[in-house]
Formats: structure tokens, sequence, C-alpha cells
């Protein structure tokens, strides 16, 4: 057994018994728990609803809710009863799980031992140990490569190619192209709430289709050019869009933004005016445009870097060095609140640790 | 001092000097982790946040939002997902518990895949928790999340039906009592974007802004990362920004404060963004530290070479 394993499976070792340990003492750790809560839909009359509706439409249901049983007396708008086919007076039920506090368990368990609408979800309990396990899995790689790492690593490339795939199906083919193009098919079998497009889109669509087909052509042995006709139109509406928002925001704005007295007055409520602020409104303004001046002068490149012109770039170097310094700390303080959120995590809905929501009553 | 011991300390410090060259980086790592979670443990157990004194930018939202006139309407983009939730999620929640007490009608759109449901996260533990009273539909509604990014944003500058045709719950636009007079993005008074990059902020100024600045305020949060890249177009573009978590730490004292009721503690779930600040201060006294030593170890060494 190399050095390396040794270790590691020292590491492994304390940290199973630490969490053996932490299991054994007070509340335990790592449990999630669900309220189960018993619905029953009866679906009114489309007519009384429809005349109801005429009035003030709303798609939210009124309920009424006792203990754990939640009676909904639907009314919902006339488009959303039209469009179900469900017969009028029909009654649908189902169960809904809410996950809540430990404590709303312990509560309830004091009450009831016997009780069974708050319980341990098993599901979510999995789950939680699983976003541990993953977390500490990737945080691993700080000491050294290893197995546990490489299987985060993979898995979180795995699912995000994954979902990254059915959100473009299903978001963008299914109701955009598909949508378009036969949105009778598509309304019938996978989104009853798909609103049937104008001509005008349809008529786009079609076009969208063949620009499609022509980028996939590429994968073809012969015809391969023909994709660089999609490719160039992409490319002219981008740079169309981009080029007028980049000069109007980017480049008119900043301007405008950057030509400011160099001298400021300001006056307070009575109309004299403070000199204190007037200062540092001045000191900003002043800095502001030397900034400008100097970091523009700095890339300037048509002119030998001697002189003024010299001296306005080494006073440029001196602002480029400030704002990556700040953008550094910014990206510094960024990491270190993600670092903080899985940290908070780990102590908090895992190990239990610390209980900064009041969900334990620790 | 001896000869013999100036010697011995010379040696001392070099040997010293040496290590430190050679500290094996992991140190630094479990000194990282320590720096986060022990004022992580400490605030857990005593409940105690850091004071806050809120920037101009950070004021300049609250002044955004405080302004408006109770029933305004407000589009809120949820432009990041829980990868990012860390950091954008305290400042999500603070702001959306303004404008609920604020009585504002408030439309949550997505242009990031999973932003809808982090907004649906946000209304339950936000509006359906502590604002019941508040009805979907017509006092707020989920949009949902709509492909397309840039193109979504020049489509809401003419037709905010086309752009999202239908919310969340599958109901018609033209169906929704909030959204009977919105015919384009500049029927909102107000925009506020939370963003964690492609698109958000940025192209919101650059899509939408640009063209409605005279008809529509804009405040953003973002996270540190980009938040230089947003500040130059504070305040003339962007009236108000939340930089990172300190931004959102500010902010959420203003807006506990503002809420505040005699002899009530605030909810211990409007306070995250405080809580991380302990976390923040340690770890950066400790990367200031770090930078100073590693300055102090370079010169040494460059002097020692050029001796």
């Amino acid at each position: 057994m190399t050095r390396q394993a040794k270790t590691w499976l020292v590491i492994g070792a304390v940290f199973v018994a630490l969490l053996v340990a932490r299991g054994m003492i007070g509340q335990g750790l790592g449990r999630v728990y669900v309220k189960r809560t018993d619905v029953t839909v009866t679906l009114p009359d489309a007519a009384a609803v429809n005349s109801a509706a005429a009035g003030a439409s709303s798609a939210s249901a009124s309920a009424s809710t006792s203990a754990s049983t939640t009676a909904v007396s639907a009314q919902a708008t006339a488009p959303s009863i039209t469009s179900t086919s469900l017969a009028s007076g029909t009654t649908m039920s189902w169960q809904e799980w809410k996950q809540v506090p430990p404590l709303e368990f312990i509560a309830a368990q004091k009450e009831n031992p016997a009780q069974t609408e708050i319980t341990l979800s098993w599901p979510r309990t999995i789950g939680l140990w699983l976003a541990a396990f993953f977390t500490l899995a990737i945080f691993s790689f700080l000491y050294a490569d290893n197995p546990f790492y490489k299987i985060a690593e993979s898995l979180v490339v795995g699912v995000s190619a994954a979902y990254w795939g059915v959100i473009g199906f299903w978001d963008t083919l299914v109701p955009k192209m598909f949508g378009a193009l036969t949105p009778g098919l598509v309304k019938s079998l996978v989104q009853p709430s798909l609103i049937a497009p104008e001509m005008l889109q349809q008529i786009s669509m079609v076009f969208a289709l063949i620009l499609g087909v022509m980028m996939l052509w590429r994968l073809l042995p012969r015809g391969g050019w023909i994709s660089a006709w999609p490719l160039a139109f992409i490319v002219g509406v981008t740079a169309g869009l981009k080029i007028v928002s980049h000069v109007e925001s980017d480049l008119m704005a900043q301007a405008a933004a950057t030509m400011k007295p160099l001298i400021v007055s300001v006056t307070d409520a009575s109309g004299a005016t403070n000199i204190w602020d007037s200062w540092w409104a001045s000191v900003a303004n002043v800095l502001l445009v030397t900034g400008v001046i100097c970091c523009l002068a700095y890339f300037f490149f048509s002119v030998e870097h001697k002189g003024v012109v010299g001296g306005a770039a080494r006073v440029g170097i001196w602002y480029l060095m400030i704002t990556f310094g700040a953008a550094f700390g910014f990206t510094v303080m960024g990491r270190i609140a993600l670092l903080a959120a899985r940290v908070e995590f780990l102590f908090d809905d895992w190990l239990w640790l610390i209980d900064p929501n009041h969900l334990r009553g620790l | 001092m001896s000869a013999g011991n100036f010697n011995n300390t010379n040696a001392s410090a070099r040997s010293w000097f040496e290590r430190l060259d050679r500290v094996d980086r992991r140190w630094i790592f479990l000194l990282m982790f320590l720096a986060v979670s022990g004022p992580i443990l400490w605030i857990g157990v005593t409940g105690k946040t850091l004071p806050e004194a809120p920037t101009l930018a950070a004021r300049a939202v609250f002044q955004e939002i405080d302004q408006l006139p109770a029933r305004s309407l407000v589009l809120i983009s949820f432009d990041y997902d829980p990868a990012s939730a860390g950091e954008l999620q305290p400042m999500a929640t603070s702001l959306v518990r303004q404008c609920a007490a604020k009585n504002l009608r408030m439309v949550f759109i997505a242009l990031w895949p999973l932003g809808s449901q982090v907004a649906q996260q946000t209304i339950q533990d936000v509006i359906r928790d502590d604002y019941p009273a508040l009805k979907e539909g017509d006092d707020f509604v989920n949009m949902g999340y709509q492909a397309g990014n840039e193109a979504v944003m020049k489509l809401l500058l003419t037709d905010f039906a086309k752009a999202f045709p239908k919310d969340s719950r599958g109901e018609a636009t033209s169906n929704i009592p909030i959204l009977k007079d919105v015919k384009m993005a500049s029927n909102f008074p107000l925009l506020i974007s939370i963003s964690a990059g492609y698109p958000g902020s940025k192209e919101w100024v650059q899509y939408v802004i640009s063209a409605y600045n005279d008809k529509m305020n804009f405040v953003a949060g973002c996270t540190g990362v980009s938040a230089p890249q947003l500040y130059p177009y504070f305040p003339q573009q962007i009236a108000g920004l939340l930089g990172a978590i300190k931004g959102a730490a500010e902010y959420e004292s203003m807006v506990n404060e503002s809420l505040e009721v005699d002899g009530v503690a605030t909810a211990p779930k409007y306070l995250q963004a405080q809580r991380r600040m302990g976390p923040q201060l340690v770890a950066h006294l400790l990367m200031v530290g770090l930078i100073i030593v590693g300055n102090v170890i370079f010169f040494a060494r460059k002097r020692r070479g050029a001796a």
C-alpha cells in the first residue's frame, strides 16, 4: 500500500468515525421530513365558471383547508375549463408532499407518537446525503486527485450534457419549431397549453427549419459547404444586433458619462455650498476623467510612449492594475461566498451542527 | 547582541523563509477552510452578524424600489441557476421581499433554464410564506423560462406576449390579470435583473435599457466576477447595483431595517447575506496576510539572489 493510499484510508476512517459519533449525539444528523396533504378537486359546472370568469378571470383555486385534507372548489378560468376533457363535476384526488423542518416532526411526534402525517422522506434524505458526498468528493481534489473526485466530475459533465440536450429539445425545438410547424399535433400529444402560432411565425419557422437542415449538412460526406450559408446568416444577424447595441450602450452612453465637470459645486437643502461634498465630487470626477484619458493613452500605439504620452500611459498602467486588483478582489469574494454556502450546507443541512434558520430548535 | 547571536538570528530567519517558500499549498487550502468554517460555526451558534454600512450603489437599489407607488409593475429577471445561488439568492430574497412589502406587482421571468425554478422557490419562501394575501395572477406571476437570450430581450421591446406567450402554469398571457395593460417592456417602470453571467444584466443594458433609458429604470444584482463589468454602467444606465455578497448584505440590512417591527426579531431566512459576511471577513484577512507573506518572501529571495 502506497503512502498516499494509507493517508486516504486514515482520513476516511477518521471521517466515518466522526460521522458515526455525530449520529449518536443529540438529534443525530441529515434527515429530511415531509408533510402529506390530501388534495381533492371537484371541477365546477363550466357554464357557471364562464359566467363568473366574465367578471374577473382568475386561474387560482379557492381552497378550503382542513387538518390534512384540502378540498378545492376550482374557480378556474373559462379557457382552462374548456381545454380539459374532464366532465363537469368530476372529482380528482391526489397527495402532495411538502418538505417541513425537523422541528415540526418533533412537535408532531410529541403530540401524537403514532402520527403519520409528517414522516421521514427516504428519497429526499438519500438526496441530501448524495449532495453532501459529492460536495466532499469535489473538495477532495484539493488534497489530491482521486477516484471520488473523478466520479463526481464525470457525473457533473454527464448530467450537464444530458440536461442541456433535454432543455434544447423541450424548450426550443418542441414549442418553437414543432409547435409552429405542427401546432395541432404538439398540442394534442405533448403540450396542451401550447399557444397557437400566427401565420407569419409559421412561415418564418419553415425558413428556420431550412437553415437548420443546411447547417446539419456538414455531417454528410459531400456538400459540407452548404452549412456555410446558415453560418453566414447567424454571423450577419449577430453582428447587426451587437454593433448597434454596443455603439449605443458602450460607446455613446459611456462617452457621455465620462464628460463631467472637473469642478463640482454640491449644494445642500438650504442652497448653501457644501465644501466637503463639493471637494470629493470634484476629486471623483477628476480621477474618472484622468483615468479614461490615461488608459486610452496606454492603448494608443500610433505615437511612441515618450514624454507626455509616455507619462500618461504609465498612469494608465496604474489605473489598469488597480482595476485588475479590484476585479480579483471581487472574484475572491464571489468564490468565498460559494464556498461559505457549501460549508453552511454541510454544517447545517447535513451534519446539524448549527441551526441558523431555527429549523431544529437547537 | 553579539555577532554569534546575530548570525544565529539570520540563519533562523532564513530557515523560516525557506520553509514558507516551500510550504505545501494544501496547508493554505486547510487554512482557508478553517477561515470560512470557523465564522460559520460561530455565527450559526450565536446568531450574531456584522453591522453593514450601505454604499451608494446599494442605497440606490433600495430607493428605486421604495419610491415606486403601490401596485406599480416590476419586471424581475432571474438570470442565474443554483450554482450561483450562494451569492445571488440572498439578494433575490430581499428584492422580492421589499417589492412584496411595498405591494408592487411582480412579473418574474427567466432567461436561464433553471432561473424559473429558482424564481418559484423564492416566490414560495417569501411571498407564499410571508405575504399569503398576494394572489398569483393578480399580484405576481412567474412567466417561466424562455430560450433565445438577446432575441427574447429584443422581442420584449415590442411585444411582451410574443416573448412570453404563457406563464409557468401554462396560462395564456392574455388571460393573466396582472398583464392586462402590459404591451411591451416599457410598460414596466422598473426592471430588476439578478444575473450570474450571460445573458444577464449587461445584455439588459445593451438591448433594453439603451432603448428605454428615459422610460424605465433598471437595477441589478450580480456575482462578484461580473461586478467589475457592470460598475461602469452605474448610475447612468444601471440606477442601482448590488455587487456580490457584500452588496447583498448591505441591501439586506436596509430592507430589514425598513421592515423592522419593534420587539420582533427578523426571520433568520432574511439574514443569509449578513451571515455570510463573517466568513468573508476572516477569509479576506487570511488572503491579505498570505499576499503580504508572499511578497515578503519574494523580496527576501530577490535580495538574497542579488547578494
